[in-house]
């Protein structure tokens, strides 16, 4: 059994009864990365040095009475597209392989004070633009559960990383699903806050609209951990909101008496059929603990994912504008005068999937193409997001499947972006409306994982914790572990 | 210039730069003339991540300029972005804004040779500086300075109203003036706080449409705004009259060769791709927040010219100038606490100071001049204790070294001889010294009076009372 | 609605992209599927539908004007593929 499996709290006394130093944590965690990373592949970059260094001091803090950081001594993964000072930050991507960030991310700083030890940067989908990891520039990450298979994303090296033990929790991004649908097929817990709960200042912006930061856990109580220490206002971020962070540890009750479910249909449509079973079972188990739930209806479910392919991006086109391989990044050869160096920079930096939505959402942006592009857009985007509001004024949370299949095989879908895009039919629709959701194991189908959203009111993330932390309570799913 | 049978429609775009402290996005200091990049952090620089901030003195200094221009306040005011790729330009997108500006629907009145006419304002919308380019290695590399980056700005598009360069030029020193009083920048054109790029069209005379126009660019100085126009009103007269298409182009002004010249070779397609910037969330300016701003809106340039010119018995001229620039105005007001005559602080003004102004080009801030010291030298020339002319020694004292003119006069000895005794001695002198000139004047030729007065100014090294010399040597000569 | 390689041609140098000839042709038919596919949009009327920029409805978010201290040279400069006398070196702007 690795150390990670023990719940945080039992952690922390074996730290302060010294039967364990972080030392030994953060010893875990290289352990079983230098035992499994060869094969899934999840790290970028790894800082065993620094993070060593930060276990000695954080072993010295445990001698005083210092105030000890809520996650104190916690290996951590984050995500590579959140900037780590120092430590090498690429997306993923060719065009910031060499990029040596100067500032670190508000949820970086808040993980840091909140006495955590960074291990390295994790592999994703170039700029966040994907759900399989196979849009990396540098690596295919795996899915622990079954080598062959994506392990989704665009967060797939934090997903993976929990699920292989090489982190205690790790941070995502997740602009249309990107924390929910890799939690699903890997068999762990991911949440994606309110929009603006988490400070977005030092994610480097997808699509701004959409983004927000998360953790990814092996269970509901490690998120709600994780969320206390990384929610908040941030003066850097004009889109975070002042809204009060909850006390999210308290949320987790156990009881779920008489709570309200509604199940958008929509979401039960065109699953897999073991998928759907598995929904329906943990459904079972939600009456079983006193909740009751309706079948309700999303009606524009069905036109999310067209609506937010065109706002991410075309928000997406003009935020990755700046690499352009003047201050940062790599400068391509190029043939002599500025155009050119922009040209090529950006040629050779960039992925396919990452200049196929630069070149859609230039399109859509572009003069006389807005209104009927964008702008419609924006106005679906309201339609999707009432139908939240009306659910919502009946039912506490809506929950369904996080996607319609678990982990498809490697390759299987790279040259096809419409059928990829639709594997974010479930997340997409939560990530235009803004509202809180998370993933939580719900069985498996064929020895892979299957994941339950939860998907609760704006700010009300207190809510789908404490409902998923009921679920999980009477279930094991959360416990199972790959066998690698 | 309205010699030809053309009529000359322009159009001004009017930047301004805000005098925060901090740049609109992040706080890193606007002032000028630091290091290259000295003044540059993480946001301003565009890096992976950050997200702007915006200064809140920003957006109220916008409304202060928006409503001196009588421009209509809008309840929802929102920015976006305009995408382009530029090295001065580091997020490759200027965040600016498009349908919802700070103000929409303003006008300013302007003078030219005793002529009002009202002059509209399209629009003030708040947007962020760009980076300065430097061109090196002869043009085949450039270096990128990131520190006016982010600074503040205003940019006011009037409508196109402008019937000739001159009332361009006036438009722009009224708009520089507004905005001086209005306090929020410093409009100097040589350092770049204020700038103007022109739309200019000919059509000929009665006719609706608008004619092809230009846009002309790199006009630094006032004078060279309407001298650009002057030179693109005649090119564009010229090819018409030669029966040429005028292209739509962007033109350059060379102030050394006194022409315009295209910028581009091959036109670009220019698509700014706006959209509402996610980063930013939306201005609701409430009717206390305008109500707060009115208030603190002073006396412009207007008000000021009308009261001078009805509470001082100036000329509407007089006072159009003195106005003309706030440090001006308040110069003038200052002196009138020291002395009673408004219409000698004026002449003083537009005479000696402006004078040394045009011809040194210094601004005001510059001489040590003060309204106390213009209004006490003014004193000592009614109580005859200095003339004019030694007034102008003293005024050149005041103007270098700031000096009191009590003290300047008696250093120098400059005191008035108003001792009828003493002239008389250097009257009888020069009248003695002078046989022709008074053989002259007794032969009926008064002019020659002037020259033995001056004869009298000059032995007593200017310091005697002229008109005590010219009344005792009229005396004499009679007698 | 379906695009062409010469719409392909003028989004990629507005995006400044250089794309290879395969790239136009696969983009062609990507993005007229993807483009084709977004005209279900046109199924829903939303005549009179607020546009969603931001789901919060937040408003008037603004600091103080107070400066913060810049960033060293040695950090402004740390990524500069090319830098001369503390400033960032690009090739001519020529166009």
């Amino acid at each position: 059994m690795s150390l990670f499996d023990l719940r945080l709290q039992e952690l922390h006394n074996k730290l302060h009864k010294r039967e364990l130093s972080v030392t030994d944590l953060v010893g875990e965690a290289f352990t079983a990365i230098e035992k499994k990373d060869s094969q899934i592949q999840a790290y970028l970059t790894l800082d065993e040095a620094g993070a060593r260094a930060v276990a000695a001091r954080l072993d010295d803090k445990l001698l005083t009475n210092e105030p000890k950081g809520l996650l104190f001594g916690l290996p951590v993964g984050i995500k590579d597209n959140l900037v780590t000072e120092g430590l090498r930050t690429t997306c993923a991507s060719q065009f910031l392989s060499n990029y040596d960030p100067i500032y670190d991310a508000t949820a970086v700083t808040k993980l840091k004070q909140a006495d955590t030890v960074t291990i390295g940067k994790l592999n994703m989908d170039e700029f966040a633009m994907g759900g399989s990891n196979e849009n990396s520039s540098f690596q295919k990450t795996r899915n622990p559960w079954n080598l062959s298979r994506v392990p989704g994303g665009s967060s797939g090296g934090s997903a993976a990383a929990v699920a292989a033990g090489e982190a205690y929790f790790t941070l995502g991004s997740d602009t249309g699903g990107s924390i929910r649908q890799p939690a699903s097929y890997c068999g762990v817990v991911g949440l994606k806050p309110t929009y603006g709960r988490v400070s977005r200042y030092g994610l480097v912006a997808f699509a701004s609209s959409l983004d927000q930061i998360g953790p990814v856990t092996k269970n509901v109580e490690d998120a709600a951990y994780v969320l206390q220490a990384i929610a908040g206002y941030d003066p850097k971020d004009s889109t975070s909101a002042n809204v009060e962070v909850s006390d999210y540890l308290s949320a987790l009750t156990g009881d779920i008496q008489g709570l309200r479910i509604g199940v958008p249909k929509q979401y039960l449509e065109g699953l897999e059929a073991s998928v759907k079973a598995c929904v329906l079972e943990a459904l079972r188990v939600l009456e079983g603990l006193g909740a009751v739930w309706e079948e309700v209806s999303l009606p524009h479910t069905e036109y999310a994912v067209a609506a937010y392919y065109l706002l991410a991006s075309s928000e997406a086109s003009s935020n990755l504008s700046r690499f352009d391989g003047v201050r940062y990044g790599v400068r391509a050869d190029h043939a002599g005068s500025l155009l050119d160096l922009y040209h090529a920079s950006r040629s050779q930096g960039f992925g396919p999937e990452v200049k196929r939505r630069i070149m859609l959402g230039t399109y859509a942006l572009s003069s006389g193409y807005y209104d009927a592009y964008y702008l419609k857009a924006q106005k679906v985007r309201t339609l999707i997001k009432r139908d939240f509001d009306e659910v919502f004024e009946k039912y506490d949370v809506i929950v369904g499947p996080t996607a319609p299949t678990t982990a498809f095989e490697l390759g299987s879908q790279v040259n096809d972006p419409l059928t990829m895009y639709m594997n974010d039919i479930l997340t997409i629709p939560v990530s235009l409306a803004g509202v809180p959701a998370l993933s939580v194991p719900c069985g498996f189908a064929d020895g892979l994982p299957v994941g339950l959203q939860i998907i609760g009111k704006a700010f009300d993330e207190s809510t789908i914790l404490r409902t998923a932390h009921a679920y999980e309570a009477h279930t094991d799913h959360h416990k199972q572990r790959p066998i690698l | 210039m309205s010699t030809s049978k053309y009529e000359t429609v322009i159009g001004l775009e009017v930047h301004v730069e805000l005098h925060t402290k901090s740049k609109i996005f992040c706080g890193c200091p606007t002032s000028f003339g630091a290091p290259p990049n000295s003044h540059t952090c993480p946001v301003c620089l565009g890096h992976p991540g950050v997200l702007p901030v915006l200064n809140r003195q920003a957006v109220d200094y916008a409304m202060k300029a928006a409503m001196a221009l009588n421009c209509e306040i809008g309840d929802v005011s929102k920015f976006d972005r305009k995408n382009y790729f530029y090295p001065d330009s580091p997020k490759a997108y200027q965040i600016s804004q498009a349908d919802q500006p700070i103000g929409l629907n303003g006008y300013i009145d302007i003078e030219v040779n005793g002529v009002t006419k009202r002059i509209g304002i399209t629009r003030l919308h708040l947007e962020e500086d760009a980076g300065k380019l430097t061109h090196i290695d002869g043009g085949y590399a450039s270096l990128v300075d990131f520190n006016r980056v982010g600074t503040p700005l205003v940019e006011i598009v009037s409508e196109p109203e402008i019937s000739s360069p001159e009332e361009a030029r006036a438009y722009l020193e009224k708009i520089r003036a507004i905005m001086q009083y209005c306090d929020v920048s410093d409009v100097k054109m040589e350092e770049g706080s204020l700038r103007c790029d022109a739309n200019i069209s000919l059509r000929p005379h009665g006719q609706q449409e608008l004619g092809t126009k230009a846009e002309l660019k790199n006009m630094n100085s006032f004078r060279g705004v309407q001298r650009g126009l002057e030179y693109e009103q005649f090119r564009q007269s010229e090819a018409l009259e030669d029966g040429e298409l005028i292209v739509q182009e962007t033109r350059r002004w060379d102030e050394s060769q006194g022409k315009t010249f295209s910028m581009r070779s091959k036109e670009q397609a220019h698509d700014y791709r706006y959209f509402p910037d996610p980063d930013l969330v939306e201005l609701r300016i409430d009717q206390v927040w305008k109500d707060r701003i009115r208030a603190s809106i002073p006396e412009l340039p207007d008000a000021r010219q009308a009261r001078y010119t009805q509470d001082y018995d100036l000329t509407s001229y007089e006072s159009g100038v003195i106005t003309s620039s706030k440090p001006l105005a308040d110069l003038f007001e200052s002196s009138l606490q020291f002395t009673q005559d408004a219409k000698s602080v004026v002449n003083w003004m537009m005479g000696e100071l402006l004078g040394h102004l045009n011809s040194t080009g210094q601004e005001l801030s510059e001489v040590k001049l003060t309204g106390q010291n213009l209004g006490e030298m003014i004193g000592l020339i009614e109580k005859g204790t200095i003339s004019n002319k030694i007034a102008k020694t003293v005024f050149k004292e005041m103007l270098l070294h700031g000096k009191r003119p009590q003290d300047i006069v008696e250093e120098q000895g400059l005191v008035q001889i108003s001792d009828e005794g003493a002239i008389l001695a250097i009257v009888t002198e020069v009248v003695a010294d002078n046989p022709a000139s008074v053989e002259d004047y007794r032969a009926g030729k008064d002019k020659a009076i002037g020259f033995l007065v001056g004869q009298v100014m000059k032995r007593s090294k200017g310091k005697a009372n002229p008109g005590l010399a010219n009344k005792l040597l009229t005396e004499l000569l009679n007698s | 609605m379906s695009i062409t390689t010469k719409d392909v041609e003028h989004v990629a140098k507005l995006a400044r992209l250089d794309l290879t000839q395969e790239e136009k042709e696969v983009f062609t038919e990507q993005l007229s599927a993807i483009l084709k596919y977004a005209e279900k949009l046109n199924e829903l009327d939303t005549e009179g539908v607020e546009a969603t920029t931001h789901v919060l409805h937040l408003s008037n978010v603004m600091r103080e004007d107070v400066t913060h201290e810049s960033l060293p040279a040695e950090k402004v400069f740390l990524n500069a593929p090319d830098e001369e006398d503390g400033q960032f070196k690009v090739p001519a702007v020529l166009e």
